[in-house]
């Protein structure tokens, strides 16, 4: 059984034939060859796989294609704007919170759902809004001064330092 | 991993979603949050010939109190019970277990029907409708029936749910003036099932307790009471001893399974640990 299904990809409409089983983080993959989404465990643990479905922060791993139909989804290519680099990739960048990148992504596609429900977030709640991506290179602690860092530009206010904490 | 092929139904209303469960009998699985189903198709544990995904049917997401009850639908997100203010302010419980079902992104997803019906002693729900002694609303082509949750699970992965039957709404009495509830939850990381969970509700009148539910999370086949535990306590004026007491029982009369979250005596250990912490957490709130 084969089904044709409609999403919009970044505000792009795409349409195509996919079966059932197809899974909404190959669709995006392979179909849509938008590979910044990453695949780290397939076990809906690592959080690489996370995208926007219709705004909510997802684990496209654990979700087929043509749940997708009709739905908005948004991935890393779709941060950047014609003006620039989105806060949270300005804030990654400056922080260095990323080493091989590849949590970062899925990272900063929660971010931006972490972000606009609590847009003043303290660090507790940035951690524990993280909880479901994992990184094995960074640490965490200058993924937390990213997200710390992009929620500051997007409210308007002094940006926080980006050099390192020493404990 | 890549599920077995399958063939799929996106039902728009509620009886068109039972009319192709009765159609495809044993072969057709109902897909809501999916993150327990979908995971067990990626490893073939499961291979539905058929998914029926019922997201797109209207009315099955809610939180409301109504004639004396919570009700909720079956389909509500946990993330919405994360973020409802009826449930913060008058079931602090649920407030404690969503923080420790998963993490944020499955709980976008998971819903509270899905978490009950799976049948898994593991999911964290099923504890708390034991300790709320809430009431499951189960719909089916001739229409609804309303089970209590002492007789709603069977077995490992076994319900009350019968074929062509779907979990609508979970009911739950609205808690009086002294009561309090608190769960908790021991995990070796965030994401993972229960090595133990403790679901405790209580109510206090004057000190004495008058109603009290327990319930275990992951440590039996299916989610258990702790009756003994509760026969401790109910009637009394609650002291150190008798919670040690009714501790002891939880921990004796759990079935828990050695496994890499640790040994028999280890979990038996926690859930003795957890039960205490949690009727006296119970006990604070309903002061």
């Amino acid at each position: 059984m084969e089904k044709e299904i409609t999403v919009t990809l970044n505000g792009e409409s795409k349409t195509v034939t996919v079966e059932p089983r197809l899974l909404l983080v190959h669709l995006i993959r392979e179909n849509l060859n938008a590979t910044g989404t990453h695949i780290g465990c397939d076990t809906s643990h690592c959080g690489a796989c996370t995208i926007l479905l219709d705004g909510k922060s997802v684990k496209s791993c654990t979700i087929l294609a043509i749940q997708a139909n009709g739905k908005k989804i948004t991935t890393v290519e779709g941060l950047a704007t014609a003006e620039g680099l989105h806060a949270l990739q300005e804030g990654f960048k400056e922080n260095h919170a990323l080493h091989c990148g590849f949590c970062t992504p899925g990272m900063m596609m929660r971010a931006v759902e972490l972000l606009q429900k609590n847009p003043n977030p303290t660090e507790d709640e940035i951690r524990w809004g993280i909880s479901g991506n994992l990184c094995r290179c960074t640490g965490y602690n200058n993924i937390v001064k990213a997200i710390q860092y992009a929620g500051a530009k997007m409210r308007g206010e002094k940006l926080p330092s980006t050099e390192p904490i020493f404990v | 991993m890549i599920p077995a092929a399958f063939d799929y139904s996106s039902p728009s209303t509620l009886s068109e979603a039972l009319a192709l469960l009765k159609q495809h009998g044993d072969d057709a699985k109902i897909l809501a949050g999916g993150h327990s189903l979908i995971p067990m198709m990626k490893l073939r544990f499961a291979s539905p010939a058929h998914l029926i995904d019922i997201n797109n049917v209207p009315g099955l997401s809610y939180i409301k109190e109504d004639g004396g009850f919570l009700k909720i639908g079956a389909l509500t997100r946990e993330v919405m019970l994360e973020e409802s203010d009826l449930i913060r302010s008058k079931f602090p419980i649920f407030t404690d277990a969503s923080k420790l079902i998963a993490d944020p992104q499955v709980r976008n997803m998971g819903t509270i029907g899905g978490n009950i019906a799976h049948g898994d002693a593991a999911n964290d729900h099923p504890a708390l409708m034991l300790a709320l002694r809430a009431e499951v609303v189960i719909t089916g082509g001739s229409g609804s029936r309303t089970v209590p949750i002492d007789e709603f699970f069977f077995g490992f992965y076994s319900t009350a749910v019968k074929a062509g039957e779907i979990l609508t709404e979970i009911k739950i009495p609205m808690p009086p003036k002294g009561s309090g509830s608190a769960y908790h939850k021991l995990e070796r990381k965030v994401g993972d099932y229960a090595t133990a969970g403790v679901a405790v509700y209580i109510v206090l009148d004057k000190g004495t307790c008058t109603q009290v539910g327990i319930g275990l999370t992951n440590v039996n086949a299916t989610p258990l009471r702790a009756s003994r535990s509760e026969g401790v306590l109910k009637g009394n004026k609650i002291t150190d001893a008798l919670i040690e007491q009714a501790a002891q029982s939880a921990a004796e009369d759990c079935n828990p399974s050695a496994d890499l979250r640790g040994d028999v005596e280890y979990k038996r250990a926690m859930v003795k640990v957890l039960v205490k912490r949690m009727i006296r957490k119970a006990i604070d709130r309903a002061k």
